[in-house]
C-alpha cells in the first residue's frame, strides 16, 4: 500500500522489540467478540488510476458552474481566482501543518493569520478580526452569542433580509444554548423598520449587507438606534467583494461584522469548506470567539506572532470557554489573504466595480424580458426577479439549456409559497455580455 | 584540472562564523516583512479590465476614501508566501508526533480529486439534476462511514470535530426533549479533550467529572455512583487520551443505557480502531469522525476540518439538515421536510464537500483491507516507541497502548528540565514536539502519536534522539534545554506580553493604536 512505509520485516522486528507475537495481541484490551476478524465489507485497496477513474466518473455527473453561463449567488459566488492562490496554498508547509501551537516553527501560518486579520479589519472598517470561523453562518450565530455575553441580554432581532440558512443556524443555537430571537419576515424590497423592534432587552440586531434579496441599505440610523438602547449592531456580509464598492459596516457603526469569505480566493466547492470572517471593536476583543493571532517578541527580541487570548478557549477553559469552537478555517483563510494580497486596493475596488457593472447590465437585460421584473431599487451584484412562472421550473428549464440561472427563492423559503415566482440572480466579473444575452434569450423562450 | 577560484574544500584557516548577518537572513532562513510594510497602493497582482460605465445602483452608498490595502505584484506575492511557508514545520517536512492530532501523510491524489471542476466548481444551490454526482459522492462517503463504524446513520454537515460534538450532543438533547425527559448532567472523564466539557456546557448541561483509575481508564464503580435519572449522556473518548482502550466500554454503555442516558463517543482517536473495531458494536449512540485525522484530509495550519457524526437508530431522526436520500435512480438533497424532526441546521450549506472528496479518495485508495492495516500499523508504531523508550522515560500506565504512547515527567524529576523544555529541544533536532501537558490527568504529560505513515527508520531516529536527550537531561545540563530552541526561525515567544497588551493587526506607523 503506497501510503504505508512498514515492510513485513519491519513489522516482525518491531513486534520483537515490543515482545508481542502479533499485531492482534496489541489489541488485547478490546473485548475479543468486538474485534473484526476479517476486513469489512468494503471494496479492496485501489491504485491511483482506479480511484481517479471512479471519482472522475462521479464528477462528470455534475454540471460545473464554469461549463456555461452561471448566475448563482445567495451566499456563494463564483469569482475568478488567480492561479497563484491555489499554487501557494498547496505548498506542503502550509497544507500539512497543524494549528500553530508551537510558534517557533509555525511563524509562516501565524504571520499570514496576522495579515489576514488586518485585511479583514480594513475592508470591514472594523478595528480587529479573528483568525476565521467555519463559515459565514456560524460566524453569524457566534456574533449573536457574543452580543449576548457583552450586553448580558438574551434576545436578538433578526432582519428579514438575513440569509435563511444563517437564520436557521442561529435559531438552532438559540434553541440549545437558550436565547431568544425576534425574526422579521422576508423583506424582499428592503423596507423593514427594525429600530422599532429594539428595546432595552435587545442584545443585538442582525442585518445583512447587501441583504439576501440583494438590497443595499444604510444601517447608520439603525446602529444609532441600537446604541441608544444599549444593543449592538451585527452586520452580516455574504458577498465580501461588495466591500470593495460600498461604504464599510464599520463606518455605519456596526459593532460586529460576521461575513463569509468564500468569494475571495475560494472555489464554490458545493458549499464548503468556506471561511467565516469575524471582526469587531477593539474594546470587545475579550468577548470575541475563535482563534486570534497577536504580535509579540521572541527571546532574542525579534518580532514574532503567537496565538493569543487563549484563556477564552476550550482547551484552557474547558466548560467555562467562550465557545466550543476549536478549529478555524486556516487554509481557506490563507487562500483569502493571498487573493487579497494579489488584488490590493486597486484590484479589490476594481473587482467590485466590475461585479456591480455586470449586475447592472444583467438586470437591465432581464428586466426587458416580458414576464420578468427586477424588484430591487438598489443592489450590488445580485438582485431579485419576479417571474411570470414558478422560479424552480424556470431554473430547471434553463439548466436544460446549459444555463445556471439563479436560485429560486422557494429553495431558501420552502414555507413561503407566495415567493414561488421569485428568482435570486447574481452576476460577477466571470460573466460575459454573451453569457447575459444567452440568459435573457433563454428566459424569454421559457417564459 | 583547473581549480583556480573554485575552492573544493573549506580553507583550513576559516574564521569562526559570525552570529549576525547584514540582512538578518540566515541563508535559507529569510526574514520577511509584513505585506503592509512592502505594498504600494498603485501596484496590483491582477490585471482587470476597466469596468464598463453603468448607472450606479448602490443607492448612494459608494465607498469613499481608501481601504488601506497594500498592493503587490504577482512575483512579490509568490515570494512573500514562499518565504512564509519556509518558516513552518509540516508533515511533508518531518516527523510530527503530535498526540491526539493524527498527523498522518496527506496524499496528493486527494488534492487532485477535490479540484476536479465537477466537485470544486459546483454551486451549493444548483438544481439537484445538475449535482447528482456530488450527491452520489456524499452518499458513498456516508456509506463507508456507516460500514466502518457499524452505525445506521450519519450527519454530514459539521465543519470540524468540536462542531461534530455539538451536533451529536444537540441530537441527544433533542431526543431527550422529544420523549419529554429533559436531563441536567453530562458525565465527562477528567482525561477528556477540552472540547467535550465546553460542548456540554455550551448547550446547558452541568458537567460532572468522572475520575480515572490507576490504569488510566474510567472507574466503573465511580461512574455508577454518578449515574442517575438526571444524566443525559456520557462523553467518552476511546481509545482514551491516555492512549489506552477502555476495555469496560461495553459495560459502560450498558449502565449508561440502563439509566436512560446516551453514550457520546469522541471519535478523535478512531485511527486506532478503523477497520478492526466498529464503535457501533460497543454500544455508542453518537460519534464524530475527524476526516482531517483518520481520513487524511490536510490540517491546513488549523482547518478547515470536517466532522461528520454517526448516529444510532434512536438519534438518527434528529439529525440536522440537510441529508441525501435515494429515490430510484436519482438522489435528492433534503433541506426541508415537514414529516421529519431534525434539530436544526449546523452550517450555511451542506458540509465540507471539498473534504468529503479528499476523505473518499483516501478510503478508496486503502480499501477495507488497507484501512485495517492502517490501524494495525498505527498501533504497532506507537507500541514500538513505547517499548523502546519506557526504560528511560516514565510511562504512567501499563501497556499495551493503542495508537499513541503517553509518558509523564517523572523521569525528569530533579533535573530542573520541564516537559516544555524537553519538547523545545526536539525542535532543534528537527522534530515537531509531541503534545504536552495533555491529558491533564498525568503530570507533565508527553503524548506521542506516530501514525501509520511513519517508517521504522524515522521512528528509530526519533527514538535515538529522545534517548540522547533524556541522558543529557539527567546530566543536569538544564541550560541546554531552557535555551531551546536555538535554530528555529524564532526562539521562544513572549506569550504573556501578547496576551496582556494584544496587538491583533498591523497599523500604519503614523497612527499608533486606535483611539478608544
Amino acid at each position: 500500500m503506497r501510503y504505508l512505509p512498514l515492510t513485513d520485516d519491519d513489522r516482525r522486528a518491531m513486534l520483537g522489540a515490543i515482545g508481542a507475537g502479533s499485531v492482534d495481541e496489541l489489541f488485547r484490551d478490546v473485548p475479543s467478540d468486538k474485534l473484526q476478524s476479517a476486513p469489512l465489507d468494503l471494496p479492496p485497496f485501489s491504485g491511483e488510476l482506479q480511484v481517479e477513474r471512479r471519482l472522475a466518473k462521479m464528477a462528470a455527473r455534475n454540471m460545473p458552474a464554469g461549463a456555461g453561463p452561471s448566475f448563482l449567488g445567495a451566499g456563494a459566488y463564483r469569482h475568478h481566482v488567480p492561479a497563484a492562490v491555489d499554487h501557494l496554498i498547496q505548498r506542503g508547509e502550509f497544507l500539512t501543518s497543524y494549528t500553530p501551537y508551537q510558534p517557533e516553527i509555525t511563524q509562516g501560518t501565524l504571520q499570514y493569520l496576522f495579515e489576514f486579520q488586518t485585511q479583514v479589519a480594513l475592508a470591514t472598517g472594523m478595528e480587529v478580526a479573528n483568525a476565521s470561523m467555519y463559515d459565514g453562518a456560524t460566524s453569524c450565530a457566534e456574533a449573536v452569542m457574543m452580543a449576548n455575553r457583552t450586553t448580558r441580554r438574551h434576545r436578538a432581532v433578526i432582519s428579514g433580509g438575513l440569509h435563511p440558512h444563517y437564520r436557521e443556524v442561529t435559531e438552532t443555537l438559540a434553541r440549545f444554548i437558550g436565547f431568544d430571537l425576534d425574526c422579521a419576515g422576508p423583506d424582499v424590497k428592503g423596507e423593514e423598520d427594525l429600530a422599532a423592534r429594539v428595546d432595552d432587552r435587545t442584545s443585538c440586531v442582525v442585518v445583512q449587507y447587501p441583504d439576501v434579496f440583494g438590497n443595499v441599505r444604510d444601517w447608520t440610523a439603525l446602529a444609532q438606534a441600537c446604541h441608544a438602547k444599549g444593543a449592538l449592531l451585527v452586520v452580516v456580509v455574504t458577498e465580501f467583494v461588495a466591500l470593495g464598492a460600498l461604504k464599510s459596516p464599520g463606518e455605519m457603526g456596526a459593532d460586529i461584522v460576521a461575513a463569509e469569505g468564500q468569494s475571495i480566493g475560494n472555489a464554490l466547492n458545493f458549499g464548503g469548506p468556506y471561511v467565516g470572517l469575524f471582526a469587531t471593536r477593539e474594546k470587545l476583543i475579550r468577548q470575541m470567539p475563535g482563534r486570534v493571532c497577536g504580535e509579540t517578541v521572541d527571546a532574542d527580541g525579534k518580532r514574532g506572532f503567537v496565538l493569543t487570548l487563549s484563556t477564552r478557549e476550550q482547551h484552557i477553559r474547558r466548560e467555562k470557554a467562550t465557545s466550543n469552537i476549536c478549529t478555524n478555517s486556516g487554509l481557506c483563510a490563507l487562500a483569502f489573504t493571498i487573493h487579497m494580497s494579489l488584488l490590493g486596493e486597486q484590484g479589490f475596488t476594481r473587482m467590485a466595480a466590475l461585479n456591480h457593472a455586470a449586475a447592472v447590465q444583467l438586470a437591465d437585460r432581464l428586466d426587458a424580458v416580458d414576464g420578468a421584473e427586477v424588484l430591487n431599487a438598489t443592489f450590488f451584484n445580485e438582485f431579485t426577479v419576479r417571474l411570470r412562472k414558478p422560479a424552480a421550473e424556470v431554473v430547471e428549464a434553463l439548466a436544460g439549456k446549459g444555463i445556471l440561472g439563479g436560485v429560486p427563492a422557494l429553495r431558501l423559503y420552502p414555507d413561503r409559497p407566495e415567493m414561488a415566482n421569485l428568482l435570486l440572480v447574481a452576476a460577477t466579473e466571470t460573466n460575459t455580455p454573451e453569457d447575459m444575452d444567452a440568459f435573457a434569450t433563454a428566459l424569454r423562450e421559457i417564459l | 584540472m583547473l581549480n583556480e577560484g573554485r575552492a573544493t574544500r573549506p580553507a583550513a584557516d576559516t574564521a569562526p562564523v559570525e552570529e549576525e548577518t547584514l540582512t538578518g537572513n540566515r541563508a535559507l532562513q529569510l526574514e520577511e516583512p509584513l505585506l503592509f510594510e512592502m505594498g504600494e497602493r498603485d501596484r496590483s497582482g491582477v490585471d482587470l479590465p476597466e469596468p464598463p460605465k453603468v448607472k450606479s445602483r448602490l443607492g448612494g452608498l459608494e465607498r469613499r476614501g481608501a481601504i488601506g490595502l497594500p498592493g503587490l505584484s504577482e512575483p512579490q506575492v509568490i515570494r512573500h508566501y514562499t518565504r512564509l511557508s519556509q518558516k513552518n514545520y509540516a508533515i511533508d517536512a518531518g516527523f510530527y508526533p503530535l498526540g491526539s492530532c493524527t498527523m498522518k501523510h496527506n496524499p496528493r491524489l486527494n488534492e487532485k480529486m477535490a479540484r476536479l471542476p465537477g466537485f470544486s466548481d459546483i454551486h451549493p444551490l444548483q438544481p439537484e439534476s445538475t449535482v447528482q454526482g456530488a450527491l452520489e459522492l456524499i452518499d458513498t462517503l456516508a456509506h463507508w462511514l456507516k460500514v466502518l463504524t457499524g452505525m445506521p446513520a450519519v450527519a454530514m454537515s459539521p465543519g470540524a470535530g468540536a462542531h461534530g460534538e455539538l451536533c451529536g450532543m444537540m441530537a441527544i438533547r433533542a431526543a431527550l426533549e422529544d420523549r419529554k425527559d429533559p436531563r441536567k448532567r453530562v458525565l465527562v472523564p477528567s482525561s477528556a479533550h477540552g472540547t467535550n466539557p465546553a460542548t456540554a456546557a455550551a448547550i446547558g448541561y452541568t458537567v460532572d467529572d468522572i475520575p480515572e483509575r490507576e490504569d488510566g481508564r474510567v472507574d466503573l464503580s465511580a461512574l455508577e455512583k454518578k449515574l442517575g435519572p438526571d444524566v443525559a449522556a456520557i462523553m467518552l473518548t476511546n481509545p482514551n487520551t491516555c492512549g489506552v482502550f477502555e476495555h469496560d466500554i461495553v459495560e459502560i454503555a450498558k449502565r449508561v443505557h440502563e439509566v436512560g442516558a446516551f453514550f457520546y463517543c469522541d471519535g478523535a482517536n478512531f485511527n486506532a480502531l478503523v477497520g478492526r473495531v466498529r464503535p457501533g458494536d460497543l454500544g455508542i449512540d453518537a460519534m464524530h469522525i475527524n476526516l482531517h485525522k483518520t481520513f487524511s484530509t490536510p490540517h491546513g495550519g488549523g482547518g478547515p476540518g470536517s466532522g461528520p457524526v454517526v448516529l444510532s437508530e434512536a438519534l438518527a431522526p434528529f439529525a440536522p439538515y440537510p441529508w441525501v436520500v435515494t429515490d430510484g435512480d436519482t438522489r435528492r438533497l433534503i433541506e426541508h421536510d415537514r414529516s421529519a424532526r431534525p434539530f436544526g441546521r449546523m452550517k450555511g450549506f451542506h458540509g465540507q464537500m471539498g473534504m468529503f472528496v479528499r476523505a473518499l479518495a483516501y478510503m478508496m485508495s486503502h480499501g477495507g483491507d488497507g484501512l485495517r492495516q492502517v490501524s494495525g500499523d498505527a498501533v504497532l508504531n506507537a507500541n514500538y516507541i513505547m517499548a523502546r523508550l519506557k526504560d528511560v522515560m516514565s510511562a504512567p500506565f501499563p501497556g499495551p497502548c493503542m495508537h499513541e504512547a503517553l509518558f509523564d515527567d517523572s523521569f525528569l524529576k530533579g533535573t530542573g528540565v520541564t516537559t516544555l523544555d524537553f519538547a523545545k529541544a526536539l525542535i532543534d533536532e528537527g522534530f515537531h514536539p509531541m503534545t504536552m501537558y495533555f491529558p491533564l490527568v498525568v503530570h507533565g504529560a508527553m503524548l506521542i502519536e506516530p501514525t501509520e505513515t511513519e517508517s521504522k527508520e524515522s521512528l528509530d531516529q526519533f527514538i535515538e534522539v529522545m534517548r540522547a536527550l533524556v541522558a543529557r537531561a539527567k546530566t543536569g545540563d538544564k541550560a541546554f534545554f531552557q535555551q531551546a530552541p536555538r535554530f528555529s526561525p524564532r526562539r521562544r515567544l513572549d506569550e504573556t506580553r501578547a496576551a496582556r497588551k494584544p496587538v491583533l493587526r498591523w497599523r500604519p506607523p503614523a497612527l499608533p493604536a486606535a483611539a478608544e
